[in-house]
């Protein structure tokens, strides 16, 4: 149990990290929202997943109770994330910021 | 709440007031179910099973089922809510499975190292067939969260605009997961 949580925090370590990376390599604002709003929820996922097995080593209520509020911690990232990442998206479009394109670069 | 059902059963035998009846029960049921909703939110968070706790549980889950109850269960009857609920669950394996795939397209975009030239942003507009506030949200999301696009605004009319990160991801939509979405909503 101990080792398969520990293979998917790393998981989810990749995931943030992969996130941050596309961040700073992608062109502008639009398409850096791609992994800033998707990475970020596959790396909750696999992380709050890595906890959870964990506290439930000890099969007693109290960590049964805790398991469920991690799920719900998912649960609500889930719902949450792509409002959020909408938000700003749309904040960008109302100031005005035009997205880039492929015909800037050539 | 306890008090509200004996004076509806009273309030049924005269045909005057039917329809009030009527709403004012739909009215709870959607009020009552949000109160149980919450009152497990509540139980599951606090941790604690005594008398204290419990008690201030059920007065602070039953003042914001009053006051917000209607936000939640817009649809009257009981039926076609529990029956929406359970299509939405029917949904989501489906949606996790979508989410996995994008985040694996934007690991591969990211960690490529001629990354510039795979991507080709844009934003496409699309007319959507959604009606209801709670189906248009769902496919807002549904599309933030699949590969590639990312809802940039949806209007009262139905119109969506979507930021692509290249042409072959616009090209799927509205599509499969619109006709997936209005399924699912009865529409």
């Amino acid at each position: 149990m101990n080792i398969l949580a520990a293979i998917l925090l790393i998981g989810g370590l990749i995931f943030f990290a992969g996130g941050a990376i596309g961040i700073l390599r992608f062109p502008d604002f639009y398409s850096r929202l791609h992994p800033a709003g998707k990475l970020d929820t596959a790396g909750q996922f696999m992380m709050m997943a890595a906890v959870a097995l964990f506290v439930l080593q000890d099969l007693s209520w109290q960590s049964f109770l805790t398991a469920a509020k991690i799920i719900l911690i998912v649960i609500f990232v889930f719902i949450t994330s792509p409002t959020a990442t909408h938000a700003i998206v749309d904040a960008g479009v109302r100031a005005g910021l035009k997205p880039w394109t492929k015909a800037e670069r050539l | 709440m306890k008090k509200a059902l004996p004076s509806s059963r009273a309030d049924k035998p005269t045909d005057s007031n039917l329809s009030q009846t009527k709403r004012f029960r739909q009215f709870n049921f959607g009020t009552l179910l949000s109160f149980f909703i919450l009152f497990g939110l509540w139980v599951v968070l606090s941790g604690r099973f005594d008398g204290f706790h419990l008690v201030l549980g059920v007065i602070s889950s039953a003042i914001v089922a009053l006051i917000s109850g209607d936000l939640i269960f817009t649809s009257p009857k009981i039926r076609s809510i529990l029956m929406l609920w359970l299509r939405w669950v029917g949904y989501v394996p489906w949606l996790v499975f979508q989410v996995f795939l994008a985040n694996l397209q934007v690991m591969y975009l990211t960690f490529h190292p001629r990354m510039l030239d795979l991507i080709d942003p844009h934003i496409i507009e699309f007319d959507s067939r959604l009606k209801s506030d709670y189906a248009r949200t769902t496919f807002a999301n549904s599309i933030t969260l699949t590969p590639g696009t990312i809802t940039v605004n949806a209007t009262v009319l139905g119109r969506f605009a979507v930021h692509c990160i290249n042409t072959k991801s616009g090209q799927a939509l509205p599509g499969k997961m619109e006709a997936k979405v209005a399924k699912v909503f009865n529409e």
